[in-house]
C-alpha cells in the first residue's frame, strides 16, 4: 500500500509549501490524491494533462500539482478550458471547480459546455457552501441546512446537478464522495476515458464553514455521515423510503462525439470539398 | 511473512482523526499534540483505508512482504532532494 502515498508525493510540486492549505478533516486532500490516482491509472503523461482551476477552496488544487495548471477567474474554468481542448485536442483537460464555481457563478458556463459537450472533464467538488469566502449559502446548499448567510436555514431547494446536467446534453455523469474514494478513483478515471463532456461531482465535507453549524461534532462525523447516507445508484432506486439518502455511481452515459472530434470532421470535410472542386 | 510497518509524516498531519476513526485495528491515536500517531503497529492488516483517505498523504503503510525495503524517513521529502524544476528560458 505505500505506493499511494509515494506515488501521490511523486505528482506533488515539492516547491509549494506543504502542509496542504485546507482545512483540517477537509475532503479537497482525498479528491486531488484520487485526480492523481486515476490520471496515473489511464497512464497519461504529466505534460499531456492540462488542470484548470476556478476560484475558491478547489481552486488551490491546481498550484499542487505537477502538470500544466491554469488558476482562472471565478466561474471561468470551463470557459478556459474549452479554448485549452479547441487549441489542442490531443491535451487531456480536467477544470476543477467547487459548487459555487460551477453552479452560480459558472453555472451558464456549466449548461454550455454540456450541451456543445466539449471534451473537457469537469471535476466539481461539492461541499455545500462557499467555504473560502466565509461560510455563505451556495446553490447546492440542501433546503433547511444553515449557513451565515441563511441562519434560519435555507428556504431555497439545492440544485440537482445529475438532473442538471443529464437535461443539457451531457456525455457522462457520475457522483461519488470522498468516503467512497476507490470508487471516486474509478469514476474519475471512466469520465476522463470518455469523450464529450463528462461531470464527475465529488461530494466533500467541509467541516470548518458547514459542518459547525449543522450539527455535526467533528470532521469525522461528516465523514460517517457520508458513509451512512450515501449509496450505489442501483440500490438506491429499489429504496422505498429515500429521505436522507443520497445515490452515487454513474447517472449517464451517453456516446457522442467531443466538439473537437465535429469540428476536425467539418475542416476535414470541407477541405476535401475545396480539394474536389479545384 | 513479517509485520507491516505504519508511518505518519508529522510535518503534514493536521490531525483530523480520519484515521484514528475509521482504522478497523485502531492502529492510530490523535496525541496531545494535534498530530496523529502509530501506537498499534502490530495489529495493522494492510486494508488500505488509510492511505488514499488521508487528505494531507501523511500516513505511509509498508506491507511486511516487503521487509528488505528501507525505513522512509520520519519526515517529508526533502525538496532539496526532489529533482530540480524544470527551467524556465528566459
Amino acid at each position: 500500500m505505500a505506493e499511494i502515498t509515494q506515488l501521490i508525493h511523486q505528482y506533488l510540486r515539492h516547491n509549494k509549501k506543504f502542509p496542504l492549505v485546507f482545512c483540517p478533516g477537509c475532503g479537497h486532500g482525498i479528491v486531488l490524491g484520487s485526480l492523481v490516482r486515476s490520471v496515473h491509472a489511464l497512464g497519461l503523461p504529466k505534460d499531456d494533462v492540462v488542470i484548470v482551476a476556478g476560484i475558491g477552496c478547489s481552486g488551490r488544487i491546481a498550484a499542487y500539482v505537477d502538470f500544466n495548471t491554469v488558476h482562472t477567474t471565478h466561474g471561468r474554468a470551463l470557459t478556459v478550458a474549452t479554448g485549452i481542448k479547441m487549441a489542442n485536442p490531443k491535451l487531456t483537460v480536467i477544470a476543477v471547480m467547487g459548487d459555487g464555481d460551477a453552479f452560480s457563478i459558472g453555472g451558464n458556463h456549466l449548461i454550455h459546455a454540456a450541451r456543445r459537450n466539449i471534451g473537457v472533464t469537469a471535476l466539481v467538488l461539492n461541499n455545500f457552501i462557499y467555504g473560502m469566502t466565509g461560510g455563505q449559502c451556495s446553490s447546492t446548499t440542501p433546503e433547511g441546512a444553515y449557513s451565515h448567510t441563511c441562519p434560519q436555514g435555507q428556504l431555497e431547494s439545492a440544485f440537482d446537478i445529475v438532473e442538471l446536467t443529464r437535461a443539457a446534453g451531457a456525455a457522462g455523469v457520475s457522483r461519488g464522495t470522498v468516503y467512497h474514494v476507490k470508487e471516486l478513483d474509478a469514476l474519475l478515471a471512466e469520465a476522463i476515458s470518455r469523450p464529450g463532456f463528462n461531470l464527475v461531482e465529488a461530494l466533500t465535507p467541509c467541516f470548518t464553514q458547514y459542518g459547525r453549524g449543522n450539527g455535526f461534532k467533528s470532521a469525522v462525523e461528516m465523514f460517517k455521515w457520508l458513509k451512512a447516507s450515501c449509496l450505489p445508484v442501483e440500490r438506491y432506486e429499489k429504496l422505498e423510503d429515500r429521505t436522507g439518502k443520497l445515490p452515487i455511481g454513474t447517472f449517464v452515459r451517453r456516446d457522442v462525439a467531443g466538439l473537437e472530434t465535429r469540428w476536425a470532421n467539418m475542416r476535414q470535410a470541407l477541405a476535401a470539398k475545396k480539394g474536389g472542386a479545384a | 511473512m513479517g509485520r507491516n510497518r505504519v508511518v505518519v509524516y508529522p510535518d503534514w498531519c493536521k490531525g483530523c482523526g480520519i484515521c484514528a476513526a475509521f482504522c478497523p485495528k485502531k492502529v492510530f491515536a490523535v496525541g496531545q499534540d494535534g498530530k496523529a500517531r502509530v501506537v498499534n503497529e502490530e495489529a495493522c492488516v494492510n486494508c488500505g483505508f488509510c492511505e488514499p483517505h488521508c487528505p494531507d498523504f501523511a500516513v505511509l503503510v509498508i506491507p511486511g512482504e516487503t521487509d528488505q525495503t528501507p525505513c522512509p524517513p520520519e519526515t517529508a521529502p526533502d525538496p532539496a532532494e526532489q529533482p530540480a524544476a524544470k527551467e524556465v528560458k528566459p
